[in-house]
Formats: structure tokens, C-alpha cells, sequence
């Protein structure tokens, strides 16, 4: 009896999925992560909450953006006191800035300083940085800040 | 009879989803995603710092009804030439302080000489100093509305900004821009916003 079943079974028609489209779909979703993917160079070792603004202008070049961020640190012993943070490195001493930029200034000329600086941090450091940079002459920058109202789900 | 029954049953091995929709279905969903998905773009408030002074130099002279001065202090007050004003009233200030042609002798002489400086203190917040910033800025943002909407510049002879159509506003002016294009508006009508350089000691 069981083996009759079995036959019977086998010779209807088998559910397949139809698996043509599959790589369209994985595509797709491989094209969409490509897309929509940030990618993270640098572990960001100190808390930047933007400020808000309105009159906001788009750096659309992003080869040309160096950024430089200012906050209290995140973790470590330190934790809660501001630093300032270049690419992956944090800044011991505030005179080096100078240095660093003039030698990122040399490789693009058309550099533009990003400084993405939390919003309860104290200008006396914010100002710091700026005759650092002046110093350097890396004279063009940007307040990184963010459109106001509730950010963007 | 099984003959028959033999034919349908082929017939229904035959049957299965239709999947030629299938790929029109997938970049639908790609195209979807590509519209609506926005790309990290750094957005920023954009300046220039003031070239460093050679030791013996002195900064350049600006005449005292050009400038307007706008001190913010640690506790976020503000003072507008010496007086105390609103965050929210800057804006109106700065367009007056502009836009003045000459009329007010307190106020600029034209908008190619005035010049606004933002003074901070050392603990002045930085979210307060951007919110001064920013109202500064706006004020120029309006004035370049303006200029876009109607392509007149607003000095008393109206003359024209030379603009080969208008646009809603100027922020439609510049998305349209190339990128070797020069910017008529602010060709026309600069901004001086100059950051003071902070007290070295009493």
C-alpha cells in the first residue's frame, strides 16, 4: 500500500520554484547596497551631533573634503573631555593641526575643511582650530551641519 | 479512456509561473530604491578664514558704519552694535544694515563695503555661534531670493542683475549652475561675513 502511494505521489507534478529571476532579485539587491552603502573609513572617536542650519550649501566633491571632528571623546579614560580627531588619529597637541593640514594642502590645493563639531562644544576650541588652519592656510571650510527639523527617518 | 487521461496529465506538468514579469518586477523595486534613496551628501555652512596677517601687518581698515558687529556671549546673548537683540532679529538687521544704500549714516554705505563680524566668547556655545551664523546668512539668502525672482538688484536704480531668465528662488539659481559657471548673483551682490579673531589676553 505505502509503495503505491509513494508512486502516485512521484508522478504528478512536481512544485518547483522557478528559479530564472534569482539573479535579477540577488542583482538588484546587490546594486541597491552599492548604492545606498556608506562606507565608514575611520572610527569616529569622539560624539559629533551636528547643529542644525538653514542656509546650508552641498560640497558635491568629495575628494576634496579633509574632515575634522571635535567632541568629548566617546570611551577611554578620558571619556567626556573634548578632542579634536583628523582621519583616524586623535590630536595631542593642537599645534600639530598646522602640519597636517599644510601637508594635506600640498597633495589638493582645492582642500576644504569640514569641521564637523558637536553642538555643545565651546568655540574657544573651535577657534583654536581656525588659527590652526589659517596658519596652515587651509582658508576654505565648512560647518558640517544638518537641515532643520526632525532628521529624515 | 487512459489514453485521455495520459494527454491531460502532461498537460498539467506543463503549467508553471509565469516569471518573464519577474525582471521588470526587479528593476521596478531598483529603480524605486535608486530614486528614493539619498547618497550621504555633507551639507555645511560654507566660509573662508581670513588670510593669516604678516607679523607687522595690520588687518584692513573698515570704516565703522560699515561694519555691524554682532557679539555672542557664553550664556548665547546677543549684542548688535552695542545693543541687546534677539537671536530671531538678526536676520532683519543684517538686511537693513545691508540694503542701506547710503540712506542711514549709522548703517553701510553699500552692500560691496559692509561687513558683517560675529565675535564670540571662549565658551559661547558652538550651536549658538551657528544659529547667529546661520541668521546671518539667511538674511543674504533672502536678498538672493530676491535678486533670482525678479533679476533687479535691490539698489534704488533697480538695474538689472543680468540673469537670462528668473527663477522660484536662489537656491534654483545655483542648483542649475555648472560647475565652471560663475555665480551672477554673488558676483553681484557679495557677502562680507568676517569671523573676529578671538582675544589673545586681556
Amino acid at each position: 500500500m505505502a509503495s503505491q502511494k509513494f508512486q502516485r505521489r512521484s508522478s504528478s507534478t512536481e512544485p518547483e520554484f522557478t528559479t530564472a529571476s534569482l539573479p535579477d532579485i540577488v542583482f538588484m539587491l546587490l546594486i541597491f547596497f552599492m548604492v545606498a552603502t556608506v562606507l565608514r573609513e575611520t572610527d569616529i572617536q569622539v560624539r559629533t551631533q551636528l547643529p542644525q542650519a538653514e542656509a546650508l550649501t552641498k560640497i558635491d566633491q568629495k575628494r576634496l573634503i579633509s574632515k575634522v571632528h571635535i567632541g568629548p571623546l566617546k570611551r577611554g579614560e578620558n571619556q567626556g573631555q573634548t578632542a579634536i580627531q583628523i582621519d583616524d588619529a586623535l590630536i595631542e597637541n593642537r599645534r600639530t593641526i598646522r602640519q597636517i593640514m599644510y601637508n594635506k594642502l600640498q597633495e589638493q590645493p582645492q582642500l576644504i575643511v569640514s569641521l564637523k563639531v558637536d553642538q555643545e562644544s565651546e568655540m574657544q576650541i573651535v577657534n583654536e582650530v581656525q588659527q590652526e588652519l589659517r596658519e596652515a592656510n587651509a582658508l576654505r571650510i565648512n560647518y558640517s551641519s544638518n537641515r532643520e527639523g526632525p532628521p529624515p527617518s | 479512456m487512459a489514453g485521455l487521461l495520459d494527454k491531460r496529465r502532461e498537460d498539467r506538468e506543463e503549467a508553471s509561473i509565469p516569471t518573464a514579469g519577474m525582471a521588470d518586477i526587479a528593476f521596478l523595486l531598483l529603480i524605486f530604491f535608486l530614486v528614493t534613496t539619498t547618497i550621504n551628501v555633507d551639507t555645511g555652512i560654507g566660509m573662508t578664514l581670513p588670510p593669516k596677517l604678516k607679523p607687522n601687518q595690520n588687518p584692513p581698515p573698515v570704516k565703522e558704519r560699515n561694519l555691524m558687529n554682532v557679539l555672542v556671549n557664553s550664556q548665547g546673548n546677543v549684542l548688535v552694535e552695542e545693543e541687546e537683540a534677539t537671536v530671531a532679529e538678526i536676520r532683519d538687521r543684517v538686511k537693513k544694515h545691508v540694503l542701506n544704500y547710503g540712506n542711514d549714516p549709522s548703517l553701510s554705505a553699500s552692500p560691496d563695503d559692509a561687513v558683517i563680524s560675529i565675535k564670540t566668547d571662549a565658551q559661547t556655545p558652538y550651536s549658538t555661534y551657528i544659529e547667529v551664523l546661520d541668521e546671518v546668512w539667511m538674511a543674504y539668502r533672502e536678498i538672493w531670493d530676491q535678486i533670482a525672482q525678479t533679476n533687479t538688484l535691490p539698489n534704488p536704480e533697480n538695474s538689472s542683475a543680468g540673469l537670462d531668465q528668473t527663477y522660484s528662488s536662489y537656491r534654483e539659481y545655483y542648483n542649475q549652475l555648472g560647475p565652471d559657471e560663475d555665480n551672477q548673483i554673488r558676483d553681484a551682490f557679495g557677502a562680507q561675513i568676517s569671523i573676529a579673531e578671538p582675544d589673545t589676553g586681556e
